[in-house]
């Protein structure tokens, strides 16, 4: 359930990182400030664990199908929630450079959706809550489980949500939910099941750790309300900046319009307060977005042999429309594309002919 | 997961490509990162709606593959695995995204199709970026490039033991995995029951493995940083890299460059 850049727009995906950059720099100057050398080393190794634990599988009692370590809870347990934090966003950093996992812009909702909801929601609000002051092995399964599942219900909800907020997907938000919250119940019971039984190892072989990761600072005078407020007031802030220097959006709006009502009476105060509205637009967005609303102008087109008829002054309008209207939708649109494909290929091969020589 | 070990096999291999000498090799860690970032940044701030201002950005995994000497079949073969999830989600747009917005001949093509296609085509770009990015760069040099442009000491030290110890821990991992699959004959005993023993034992022996690190740095002065013994400066050629392409990424960004030439090509045959 890896989020990825294909899906996403530039504001979400900004202030996603904002946020995420945001905790990480928060989290290094706690793990800095708690002095604990030792936690260096741990994190890494126990990170590069999280890798060679999901070589190992298991078989699923009831389906036959194989299931494995996720990370996020188990990490928090061992290593508290700055640190666990930490770990999370380096695994994801090397999966997104290496396995494809997204990609740039999607890590910051990656980070966000995996690390922060196990690492600060679910660890400290729900996990610690369960097992107490004394923990025992059925409170530690029974706390694992739940964790697990609120921390991946949370994590989905959060891809939905960032989903939905950038528009790059047409899945409309109630199918996008039935969807992926009970896929991702099914795989938090996995999770908590693995979870619950490599932790209750860990506690009944070397108790020591699984106290020391307890006793370690809680959250302090730093109540986790008090950051969420503060991350969700700088990811609004980066959002508003990223989405007024590139304005991509596609104006759902007046698409909806189109399509419920059809244009004719709806036409001219649009054009003439969409032409304001253009023209102001490209005045003050650095990267006007030209195509704006090209779904509602190509329907439009269509439509506009009545409207011509109907309004003959409306005819210089459709002229002057009519270039700016098929930014990525027509026919010679297409063979442009085709043409440019090729030429892309042609100059990799050319510069390649071009380096062999010269390094030959 | 079989696939993991495939997956480590292919992380070397593109570890091993940022041994590479060449122009793109021997720039700045950063020009690069920075250069990814925009040309990611400018793919997807593309309506929803557009495919063919798309495919002028394909000019920039083009020319990086060619002139960083990468062999293009394993960079393409990785970027076709393209993320299950980008393709499980888009494949709703042509359901839900009906309205037709293309019409080629008698076929009318629907803006689900045509932003499901958009979808593909930035999933390609962005995620063969990436890959670009650290097979002529190399992970330990993006890590000192984030680094340089803000990012927290410990985390990047993070990264780097990350890194370092991916290589040995999934190699025990992997060992141990076999060693349980050829005691359980038909498949009996991989159940969660020796799965969670299994793993415990390697985590606590990756446990003592940290502890013997670290005073193994600690005998050797280790005060919460590492040092790079390469120092690269960010010079004139890097300037001029991340000039000329974030020049081309916002004039794409701008103007379709499809749309010119088709619209010359079809005016010149109408």
């Amino acid at each position: 359930m890896h989020m990825a850049d294909a899906l996403l727009s530039p504001a979400v995906g900004g202030a996603m990182w904002a946020v995420s950059a945001g905790t990480i720099a928060y989290c290094s100057a706690k793990v800095r400030a708690e002095l604990d050398d030792s936690k260096i080393p741990l994190m890494g190794v126990l990170g590069a664990f999280i890798f060679a634990a999901q070589m190992i599988n298991f078989t699923i009692p009831v389906t036959g199908s194989s299931g494995h370590l996720g990370g996020g809870l188990i990490l928090a347990i061992l290593l508290g929630p700055y640190a666990a934090f930490l770990t999370i966003a380096s695994v994801l950093m090397v999966q997104a450079l290496f396995f494809a996992d997204g990609g740039l812009l999607a890590l910051g909702c990656n980070i966000f959706n995996l690390g922060f909801f196990p690492a600060f929601i679910a660890y400290p609000l729900l996990y610690k809550k369960i097992i107490g002051a004394q923990p025992t092995a059925t409170r530690i399964s029974v706390a694992a489980m739940i964790a697990a599942i609120a921390g991946l219900q949370m994590g989905a909800f959060g891809v939905v949500l960032e989903t939905i907020v950038s528009g790059v997907s047409s899945l409309p938000f109630s199918t996008f939910v039935v969807m992926m919250q009970p896929i991702h119940l099914a795989i938090g019971i996995v999770e908590g099941l693995v979870t619950a039984s490599v932790v209750s190892f860990v506690y009944k072989a070397r108790p020591e750790i699984m106290q020391s990761a307890l006793n370690a600072r809680p959250i302090g005078n730093h109540p986790v309300r008090k950051i969420v407020l503060a991350f969700l007031a700088a990811a609004v802030v980066t959002g508003g900046i990223i989405s007024l220097l590139a304005s991509e959006n596609p104006d759902g709006l007046e698409w909806a319009i189109a399509k419920v009502t059809g244009h004719n009476e709806l036409k001219e105060p649009e054009n003439a307060l969409h032409g304001s509205l253009k023209v102001l637009q490209e005045k003050i967005a650095i990267l006007p977005d030209y195509s704006l609303k090209k779904p509602a102008e190509a329907t439009k087109d269509k439509l506009q042999p009545e409207a011509v008829q109907n309004h003959p002054s409306a005819k210089p309008e459709t002229k002057s429309e009519t270039p700016k209207n098929p930014a990525g939708t027509t026919v010679s649109g297409l063979a442009g594309g085709a043409i440019t494909l090729g030429l892309a290929f042609l100059i990799g091969f050319i510069l390649k002919r071009r380096n062999q020589n010269g390094t030959s | 997961m079989a696939s993991i070990h495939n997956a480590v096999l292919d992380l070397k291999r593109l570890d091993l490509l940022a041994n590479g000498n060449s122009s793109i090799h021997r720039l700045d860690a950063r020009a690069k990162v920075l250069v990814t970032l925009i040309f990611t940044i400018c793919v997807v701030s593309n309506d929803r709606y557009e495919l063919t201002a798309l495919f002028p950005f394909f000019i920039f995994p083009v020319a990086m593959i060619s002139l960083a000497n990468l062999p293009p079949l394993f960079i393409m073969k990785k970027i076709a695995l393209l993320c299950p999830f980008v393709v499980a989600v888009g494949i709703f747009n042509p359901v839900f995204d009906r309205v037709i917005i293309l019409q080629l001949g008698s076929i009318g093509i629907s803006g689900g199709w045509i932003s499901f296609a958009s979808i593909m085509a930035r999933s390609t770009l962005t995620v063969g970026a990436a890959f670009i990015l650290v097979a002529s760069t190399g992970f330990t040099a993006v890590c000192q490039a984030l680094e340089g442009l803000g990012m927290p000491k410990v985390f990047a030290v993070q990264l780097l033991f990350l890194y370092r110890y991916i290589f040995v821990l999934t190699e025990e991992s992997g060992r141990a995995s076999r060693a349980r699959e050829l005691r359980s004959c038909g498949k009996k005993g991989q159940g969660i029951h020796s799965f969670g023993s299994l793993v415990g034992h390697l985590l606590l022996r990756t446990w003592q493995r940290a502890e013997r690190i670290h005073m193994a740095m600690l005998a050797r002065g280790f005060t919460g940083a590492f040092h790079a013994s390469r120092q690269s400066r960010f010079g004139i050629p890097e300037i001029r890299f991340v000039l000329a392409w974030s020049a081309l990424f916002i004039f794409l960004r701008f103007q379709n460059a499809s749309q010119l030439l088709g619209s010359l090509v079809t005016g010149l045959f109408p």
